[in-house]
């Protein structure tokens, strides 16, 4: 079993519960998912609503009893806004970039870790530990140790080969905190597919030995079938983390220069917190929620349709 | 199936049979082991040279060919210290501990009525838990700004014990779901044929047995709570600022003073580390939300 999707509908069989549940039975049987849930709703969904009436305001924090409703002023605004648009288009580009060559590297190292060879656990540890560091931490690291100009590790290893002196950050200031986005989530990524590897069945393998398939023969048509279930989570999972991703841009480039490497969280919080327009950033928040939602449906439709194919191949 | 069992290296894994067939494809795998061991000391080098370089002097750490040998010095994390790092760390403590524990007292009782005696609706609940999880923060920052503000509860800790709370809760519930679901379904019905009451059964019978999912969730909310930045940098200043809002502080005040700046970033840095090397095998399951094991 890798996946807990199907079993829900095992579970109510299994407890031994009767189909009909007498209305007192049912409430007592909800009542300890009530405090989590009105939490949850508290802390998540009343800050939304709010978001959504702010959105029709206009409302600037430094100009007290400026607020006014204004019905949909903002959402025009903000779609006339062209460094708006430079922002989504830089988030997208961020976001799904950095899954993309997350996955694929990810792929790549799930493949040598799911061998047998000495020292593994210490090799799976080490390469995790880019994906705990704290992200601030792991920007700053980036920023000095990593990509500075004159004293950076990766402007010294590139010295030989005649790759000194390259201003990074000023000159690629988006592949750069893609840089360390990739490098924090590739091991996320890597150990959700050895999660995969692991589960596949050893005796299909066996079966394609024996026939003396090749190894890339076997890959192609066993491994990466029996993973694209494993390959589309991590793209959905990467893209719901990394579209909220605000440390590494804050700490690299802050959004620069002009708005190069600035993503829609960025922007938001510089239109909030730098320009305390409320108005237009919680309309941008709302955008966001738009695009993610679109995008989240069109993943879950992707996974939906992965489970059903593998069932029926089952 | 669990990625691996144990935390410790899985070298006392029995190695594949001896066959002598198999001779080209071990050499080829002894190759593809130094590959991996070199692609993993590549990845963790950064994490390693911020380590050594918090031990150098400043004169050691900045210098245009990195130095690997130098004479170690403690005087960064005095230095660190003395910048007044406590009150932070202080604070990150207080909001990773009570963040953990309260999600682990609302999301316990949760996860066992969405899994072990599941009615209808729950299955809604779950999917609401989860969609929260596709709220992006951007969206909801500026309104809990404002109302924060009204109440009096900017740079206030336990703001951020509650909101990481409420950031935390959903993957919990789903993670402890999945583990929920691992406990056989007779054993619950023996408790309820012996009459014992519900709270006892979750006492004596389940709790021991998803006893170390539970501590796996606890680890992975310690991770996400200590790292969290957006919401700690926009409510707080200097009564409430955790360990990320120091070390952006730090860089400000102090410049480009290398060693000490590692000193700091190992402080902050560390604690989730060692927690993520202890939970590794049940990472891919925490943040799938239970849909991988």
């Amino acid at each position: 079993m890798t996946t807990t999707t199907e079993r829900p509908t095992a579970a109510p069989e299994s407890t031994g519960g009767t189909p009909m549940v007498d209305r007192a039975e049912g409430w007592r049987r909800r009542a300890p998912l009530l405090p989590a849930l009105v939490f949850t709703i508290i802390v998540t969904q009343i800050p939304f609503i709010l978001t959504l009436y702010y959105s029709l305001q206009s409302w600037n924090l430094v100009r007290p009893g400026s607020q006014e409703f204004v019905w949909f002023a903002n959402y025009g605004d903000v779609f006339a806004d062209s460094q708006f648009r430079t922002v989504a288009l830089n988030t997208v580009i961020m976001t799904l970039g950095s899954v993309l060559i997350a996955v694929v590297l990810g792929l790549l190292l799930a493949l040598l870790l799911n061998r047998q060879f000495a020292g593994r656990g210490v090799v799976r540890t080490l390469l995790i530990t880019p994906f705990l560091i704290t992200p601030v931490a792991a920007a700053l690291l980036w920023k000095t140790v990593l990509l500075d100009p004159t004293l950076g590790l990766i402007n010294f290893v590139l010295t030989p080969f005649g790759g000194s002196g390259t201003e990074w950050i000023s000159n690629y200031p988006l592949a750069s905190v893609m840089a360390a986005l990739i490098w924090q989530w590739t091991p996320f990524m890597m150990l959700l597919l050895l999660a995969g590897l692991q589960s596949m069945p050893t005796d299909q393998l066996e079966a394609a030995r024996v026939d003396g398939a090749s190894a890339w023969s076997t890959f192609r048509e066993l491994t990466l079938p029996h993973l694209r279930r494993f390959i589309e989570l991590g793209v959905v999972l990467g893209t719901i983390y990394l579209v909220n991703i605000f440390d590494q841009v804050y700490m690299m480039t802050q959004g620069g220069p002009g708005v190069a490497s600035a993503n829609l969280p960025f922007y938001i919080y510089q239109r909030a917190f730098l320009g305390f327009d409320i108005g237009q950033s919680a309309a941008m928040g709302v955008v966001v929620v738009i695009l993610t939602l679109i995008a989240a449906n069109f993943a879950l439709r992707l996974i939906f349709k992965s489970f059903s194919g593998e069932q029926e191949a089952a | 199936m669990a990625i691996t069992t144990s935390t410790p290296p899985d070298t006392q894994e029995p190695a594949a049979p001896p066959e002598p067939r198999r001779q080209k494809r071990s050499a080829a795998n002894v190759w593809l082991g130094v590959i991996a061991w070199v692609v993993g000391i590549a990845f963790f080098f950064p994490v390693f040279w911020m380590v050594l370089t918090s031990f150098k002097q400043e004169t050691d750490a900045y210098t245009t060919t990195p130095k690997i040998i130098f004479e170690p010095t403690l005087e960064q994390y005095e230095g660190v210290f003395s910048a007044g790092v406590g009150p932070y760390l202080v604070n990150s403590l207080i909001a990773t501990v009570f963040s953990t524990l309260l999600v682990l007292l609302l999301g316990i009782p949760a996860a066992f009525a969405v899994s072990l005696r599941p009615v209808k609706k729950t299955q809604d609940v779950l999917f609401f838990f989860i969609s929260t999880k596709m709220l992006p923060v951007v969206a909801v920052i500026v309104p809990i700004y404002v109302v924060v503000n009204q109440i009096g509860m900017l740079d206030n800790i336990w703001t951020l014990v509650v909101l990481y709370t409420g950031m935390n809760l959903p993957i919990a519930v789903w993670m402890m779901r999945s583990f929920f679901l691992e406990v056989p379904g007779e054993l619950l019905e023996q408790a309820s044929i012996d009459g014992a009451p519900l709270w006892r059964t979750l006492r004596e019978i389940v709790l021991p047995i998803i006893s170390p999912g539970i501590f796996a969730t606890a680890l992975i909310c310690v991770i996400f709570a200590w790292n969290e930045f957006f919401f700690a940098v926009n409510l707080t200043a200097a009564n409430a600022g955790t360990m990320p809002v120091f070390l952006v502080g730090f860089i400000t005040s102090e410049g480009l003073y290398w060693a000490q700046l590692s000193a700091a970033a190992t402080l902050a840095a560390l604690p989730v580390i060692l927690a993520g090397w202890v939970a590794q095998n049940k990472l891919v399951q925490g943040l799938s939300f239970g849909a991988v094991k």
